[in-house]
């Protein structure tokens, strides 16, 4: 057993903190996270550069890396940072891509030349692919697709989309649009970054596989993990700044952090995290084994809870300055929130630990 | 990163599933699952079973009669010994004393008392606390005046676990009232046959008669018996504190009582159907089981680094804290799984062979009150919260 990274991989997390806290320090990230386009996008071919793409796929696929421990570091990265690129959506679409030997596309996301999106949820399809209500239609060799896809994270910054669709067969199948063949619809997230919500009229597509339901689930759990590993580095600068002002911060004539009350809440915080990291290390390791359902599924729902409890002290123990959009404490807060919600929350996390854990 | 146990460690495991397999009997094993209380014959032919392999002493250097193990190997020991519901060693003189001698000890208190100790000649039970003295040790009042070559000791020792059973007892003792509170306290050795010295049993929450209180008037002890220096014993207590506290989260008890807490959820109807089915408190299994889980591997990153140095006071305090939480919500589940079945007296239970709980299940409260004490002693999770703060606000 040894939990220390290989040197591979510590020089990617350590030039990819390098770069990003040199390319987005924190007034730059809330400036551009909020506004159309809702990201740097000239910023796309340097990351591409640094490997961080490559990074998330193996070596056989196209790129280098691809294990849980490689997407774990990128993600940790851009959580601490906030770093609003659409790295998620590219994650998961070159996941698949790779999965069923796109290998032109694998290039092209990895050189930072294409960018992609993965297109699953709907209105009543918020956490799997059960209820997909989108159809694939098959004349001849021509496919079309109608239906509306929501909350496609980094939509609004594609060439490419994959779109899961019902099949005549009644399987979910994964399909490839042109993204401007769609009509796309982008916004701001509250907590920072873009997303899409894409109408399809008949729009023609290229099918990957008419029988996907699985390797989407795959796809999505890899994304589940990049999530926690996001959140892990959102805790850690979180933690730290909330420490920071509880020993700045004067009342009653001494720092706040000389009361137990809130040394105790950032105690309690300071485990939490750690379980939410040891978590996460979990996951990774078993994102291509057998376990990946059950161990993705309990990292999301610590997440799920740390992420919010870190995120309430944390406001909570800033008093009214964690209130502001000027103070990036807020943002951070907000990040952690509402990365529950992405990719199933807390509950629905839960929900599969029961199913797989009875199974 | 790599997440598996090396060759080494899988067939190690191996070996002590087996040993356990053919020396735990059926009938210790079943006792210490039902929670039943173990008397001090069952725990000394315990140890004795351990020591014929070698493996009582588990912290234990080589050269002392330890079996040399590292961290992770004493992790999986635990663990298998968990898993088979064997009966917990007594740590008091092996997992404390001992580990105290070997540091502090002159080298006749170690010869004299560490094989004492591995062969079961001498029971040791700790006397830190005090009626006045709990968190704040430093406090403690208990004196010890020199006399010639003796100390005399007055004053009350409190909490001390399985005194009842004990031979000899060590002792915190204030030798000097000058100075820093913490620079006037000395580690002492006492025969707790001495005369003077009075044990009285405290009943606890449950019923149960676990702790009590030590009490010493004019006690003789010879000053051969101070461990250390004179006045520097508050040295050896944080020694203490700090050594060998990567098995503090107790991972091992744990992970038994959540396999036992799914079988009885299996096993109990309601409704009609194995309470396992109830959504409701099937998500609380899944959280609990999602908790132990972070801190399993929490567990592991700490042995991992400390294999063969000590965890940092931090992590260790930490590792206190949520495995002391952890545990108690298991057996918060357990007691409630039974619900009302789970209020008959656990003796009363198993020998009434009542229908309303199966004998596994019948200490559920009584284990569940018990376990409350998990997040008191040993350093209140307050007490380990403070010195966590310590670390991160340096103060």
């Amino acid at each position: 057993m040894n939990f220390n990274q290989t040197d591979d991989r510590r020089m990617i997390s350590d030039s990819l903190r390098r770069y990003l806290a040199d390319q987005y320090p924190v007034e730059h990230r809330i400036k551009i996270a909020y506004d159309a386009p809702f990201h740097d996008a000239k910023k796309w071919g340097e990351l591409a550069e640094l490997g961080i793409l490559g990074a998330l796929v193996s070596e056989d696929q196209g790129g280098f890396g691809g294990e849980g421990f490689d997407i774990a570091i990128v993600f940790e990265e851009f959580g601490r940072t906030l770093c609003p690129e659409p790295m998620l959506g590219n994650l998961m679409g070159l996941r698949l891509y790779a999965a069923f030997g796109q290998s032109d596309k694998v290039d092209a996301i990895i050189a930072g030349t294409a960018r992609t999106a993965l297109a699953v949820f709907e209105a009543e399809a918020f956490t799997d692919t059960s209820e997909i209500a989108t159809s694939a239609t098959q004349s001849g060799e021509n496919w079309t697709l109608s239906g509306r896809k929501s909350l496609v994270y980094g939509g609004h910054a594609a060439d490419t989309l994959l779109v899961a669709a019902r099949t005549p067969a009644g399987k979910i199948g994964l399909f490839e649009i042109e993204a401007k063949a769609a009509d796309i619809h982008s916004y701001a997230m509250i907590d920072g970054g873009g997303a899409a919500e894409v109408g399809l009229d008949n729009v023609s597509a290229k099918c990957l596989s008419g029988d996907a339901g699985e390797t989407i689930e795959a796809a999505l759990d890899a994304g589940r993990l990049a999530l926690c590993a996001e959140a892990v580095g959102a805790m850690d600068v979180l933690k730290e700044m909330t420490k920071d002002y509880l020993m700045q911060r004067q009342q009653f004539g001494r720092p706040i952090a000389t009361f137990q009350a809130l040394q105790h809440r950032l105690v309690d915080l300071s485990i939490e995290i750690e379980q939410a990291r040891s978590i996460t290390i979990h996951a990774a390791g078993a994102v291509d084994t057998p376990g990946r359902a059950l161990a993705v599924a309990k990292a999301k729902n610590l997440i799920g809870r740390a992420g919010k409890l870190v995120a309430e002290e944390a406001v909570q123990m800033h008093g009214g300055i964690g209130m502001t959009w000027e103070y990036a404490g807020s943002h951070y807060a907000k990040r952690l929130t509402m990365i529950d919600a992405q990719l199933g929350d807390k509950e629905d996390q839960l929900r599969r630990v029961m199913e797989l854990m009875s199974a | 990163m790599d997440l598996n146990f090396t060759p080494e460690e899988d067939a190690f495991r191996a070996e002590v599933r087996s040993f356990l397999k053919d020396n735990l009997s059926e009938e210790l094993a079943t006792k210490v699952r039902n929670g039943e209380e173990l008397g001090k014959a069952d725990i000394e032919s315990w140890h004795a079973t351990l020591q014929s392999r070698n493996w009582l002493a588990a912290t234990w250097p080589v050269e002392y009669g330890g079996p040399g193990w590292n961290a992770v190997q004493r992790h999986i020991f635990d663990e298998e010994c968990c898993l088979a519901n064997a009966p917990r060693i007594v740590p008091f003189g092996l997992g404390m004393l001992g580990p105290v001698l070997i540091k502090f000890g002159t080298e006749k208190q170690k010869a004299d008392i560490l094989p004492r100790i591995l062969d079961g000649s001498d029971w040791w039970c700790q006397g830190y606390s005090e009626p006045g003295a709990g968190s704040d040790l430093a406090s403690l009042k208990t004196r010890a005046i020199r006399e010639g070559d003796d100390y005399i000791i007055n004053g009350q020792k409190t909490w001390t676990t399985l005194g009842q059973y004990a031979d000899k007892i060590f002792c915190l003792v204030r030798t000097s009232t000058e100075g820093k509170r913490q620079e006037g306290i000395s580690f002492v050795l006492v025969d707790i046959k001495t005369p003077g010295i009075e044990v009285r049993p405290i009943k606890l929450i449950e019923g149960g008669y676990e702790v009590n209180e030590v009490f010493f008037s004019d006690v003789r002890v010879p000053v051969s018996n101070l461990v250390g220096v004179e006045n520097e014993g508050w040295t050896i207590a944080k020694f203490l504190l700090t050594h060998e506290r990567t098995g503090i989260a107790g991972v091992g008890a744990s992970t038994q009582a959540l396999h036992e807490l799914k079988a009885l959820a299996r096993k109990l109807k309601r409704r009609g159907k194995p309470l396992i089915e109830d959504p409701l408190f099937a998500a609380r299994i899944a959280e609990a089981e999602i908790d132990l889980e972070a801190l399993r591997m929490t567990n592991l990153r700490v042995l991992v680094d400390a294999s063969g140095g000590a965890a940092s006071n931090t992590i260790a305090s930490m590792l206190k804290i949520k495995g002391t939480v952890i545990r108690q919500n298991l057996d918060d589940l357990a007691r409630r799984a039974l619900g009302p079945a789970a209020a008959p007296f656990p003796m009363e239970a198993l020998a009434g062979n009542l229908a309303v709980a199966p004998p596994e299940a019948a200490a559920s409260a009584a284990s569940y009150f018990n376990n409350r004490k998990l997040s008191i002693f040993g350093g209140s999770n307050e007490i380990q919260r403070n010195i966590i703060a310590k670390d991160i606000f340096g103060a």
